[in-house]
């Protein structure tokens, strides 16, 4: 796939010290990548999703909205050469989970939208708290650029090895995963049963 | 640009959306989806740490997002239940309007 570099800038490749150890930064040079218009696009998608996700006054819409959320971050998965996961992803996300968020807003009627606005008494200290988080963890990004691992070699990891680990080293979490979902699953049965009306 | 760096500011931009959604909304689902798109980005963030990390054959990033896709559904199933059931017995998801664990 061809890249684009996007800033326009002639490659540039500058060594820094950091921490004693010499390292290479922000440069289109050999072995580094720039981004693409594919993984703007993808974010765009994505990032558009989740703001519609959380600002929509209705909810139905808001689920629908996740939903474009969850298929942008699949196709950023699948953009990340993570095939296994971008298909877990659509599967379980977009198959399982936003249908189950559909469903419990039908049963709730939480389509109306209510009489006193759909945010809380006090929104702007969500918002600040919001903001402040962002900013923090994009400060460190940034700052941190010189030292992030940039291996650019695709890896070369197939659903097979995937399935050894699973198997192999990672078969005692796996058990575990299994029992949660199991427990979670029968949880979630018994705590939205109907009651009967002689136990109230 | 490190090609890292955009997904890390990607998956904390998704991070803080969803924590404000989860944060200011009325709506007990509309919190819940804040809690999936704040777990989504931290899959991000692994998915790219794993891609672009030194030992990417040693599947150690792709086991963590696997297994945190898994809670995250667990995590959906039951929160949703309470949901329902909360309310069936108020007769209304307002969060605000939650302010009692009696039945």
């Amino acid at each position: 796939m061809r890249r684009f570099n996007v800033c326009g800038l002639p490659p540039i490749r500058k060594k820094r010290e950091w921490m004693g150890h010499r390292v290479f930064v922000a440069g289109t040079g050999r072995g580094e990548r720039p981004m693409s218009v594919v993984f703007y696009l993808i974010a765009a998608l994505s990032v558009a999703g989740a703001l519609a996700a959380v600002l929509l006054k209705n909810t139905v819409h808001c689920a629908l909205a996740l939903t474009v959320a969850f298929a942008g971050l699949a196709l950023m998965f699948l953009e990340l050469d993570a095939q296994f996961a971008g298909f877990a992803q659509i599967l379980i996300y977009i198959g399982a989970v936003a249908i189950l968020v559909v469903f419990a807003i039908l049963l709730t009627r939480g389509s109306e939208t209510p009489k006193d606005g759909v945010y809380s008494a006090k929104p702007i200290v969500g918002l600040v708290i919001a903001a402040g988080v962002f900013a923090i963890l994009g400060w460190a990004v940034l700052r941190s650029t010189a030292v992030l691992p940039h291996e650019t070699a695709k890896p070369q990891v197939t659903v097979m090895d995937i399935g050894n680990a699973l198997m192999g080293r990672y078969v005692l979490p796996l058990e575990i995963v299994a029992l949660l979902l199991t427990a979670a699953l029968i949880g979630a049965v018994i705590v939205a049963m109907h009651e009967k009306e002689d136990a109230r | 640009m490190n090609p890292l760096t955009g997904y890390l500011l990607v998956a904390a931009l998704l991070f803080a959306i969803g924590l404000a959604g989860a944060l200011t909304r009325r709506n007990a689902i509309l919190v819940l989806i804040g809690i999936e798109l704040m777990l989504n980005a931290a899959n991000l963030n692994l998915i790219a740490f794993w891609r672009y990390g030194p030992h990417p054959e040693a599947v150690t990033g792709m086991m963590f997002a696997i297994f945190s896709i898994a809670v995250a559904a667990a995590e959906a199933a039951v929160g949703l239940g309470l949901v329902i059931q909360i309310h069936r017995h108020t007769h209304t998801t307002d969060l605000d309007a939650m302010n009692r664990m009696k039945g």
